[in-house]
């Protein structure tokens, strides 16, 4: 398959603006010198990701994204940036002072993993249908095959919701538990 | 579509989120890259299903599950980064040295 072929289907330019838009964002939440910006970056990689899986025909996974990453991550993210860094904005002791030795890994890691899977897939085709998986199906794997992943999952929740209060809480001083008692 | 243009776009994603990783010095742009990497990785589960579609639609129930996770992780994280900032007024990991040997 040449590169003519491949660019005239329309769904291959929807990849090639969506997949630059991912590329770009993510990009900048690691290079962007403002710690709100770099969140908002995030934001605009995640939306794409999800327009990525609506191209794979997985509809419902797409908007789990976006409704928990989007919808509420970000959200936590935001709270703790404007919480750590009062004056939000421009800082130089943002980065490591050596970025070299970091950018040659990032690239070699890419590098390899890129040349594996084209190596091992090479120009597999992916057959779009065009229906979307049905969340039915999803739901009846969940509740069948992966009940008991879904279980632990559940519980891994509960375990974190209860943990993030107890690290989260702040611990009253002597005089005000004794204060609090005499109430 | 290719199965690797999927592939190749997750291994550059997950890339950026090792350097943002390596390179940043607050924690919770720390953690962003991490969501970055979860994400990479997130892509290259449905993608798979896709070209696989298996019977039961295992690629994205994973991804399903690699989303609740992160968003217990990143819970949290948040949380003792918190209680980090409320103890040495920094969120800079260069500043937690205490447990360094």
């Amino acid at each position: 398959m040449t590169f003519a072929d491949w660019i005239s289907q329309p769904v291959n330019w929807v990849f090639s603006v969506i997949g630059l838009a991912v590329l770009f964002s993510g990009f900048r939440v690691v290079t962007a010198k403002n710690v709100v910006h770099a969140a908002l970056y995030l934001v605009g990689a995640l939306a794409g990701t999800a327009g990525l899986f609506l191209l794979l025909s997985a509809e419902f996974v797409a908007w789990v994204l976006v409704l928990v990453y989007i919808g509420a991550v970000i959200v936590l993210f935001l709270f703790g940036i404007m919480i750590t860094r009062a004056p939000t904005g421009f800082d130089e002791g943002l980065d490591a002072d050596n970025k070299v030795m970091p950018a040659i890994l990032a690239a070699g890691m890419f590098l390899l993993m890129a040349w594996s899977s084209l190596d091992a897939f090479g120009t597999a085709l992916i057959s779009s249908t065009g229906t979307p998986t049905s969340t039915d199906l999803i739901g009846e794997s969940l509740l069948g095959r992966f009940v008991i992943p879904f279980e632990v999952v559940s519980f891994v929740l509960l375990a974190a919701l209860i943990g993030g209060i107890t690290i989260a809480r702040r611990d009253l001083t002597p005089a005000e538990e004794e204060e609090r008692a005499a109430v | 579509m290719l199965l690797n243009q999927f592939l190749v776009l997750g291994a550059a994603l997950f890339a950026m989120g090792v350097y943002g990783l390596l390179v940043r010095r607050n924690i919770v742009l720390i953690l962003l890259s991490v969501e970055l990497m979860l994400t990479a990785v997130n892509i290259n589960l449905v993608a798979f299903e896709a070209y696989l579609v298996t019977a039961d639609a295992v690629g994205q129930v994973f991804a399903i599950f690699v989303i609740t996770v992160a968003a217990a992780e990143v819970g949290i994280g948040l949380a003792i980064v918190l209680m980090i900032f409320r103890n040495r007024k920094s969120a800079n990991v260069d500043d937690l040295s205490l447990m360094r040997w």
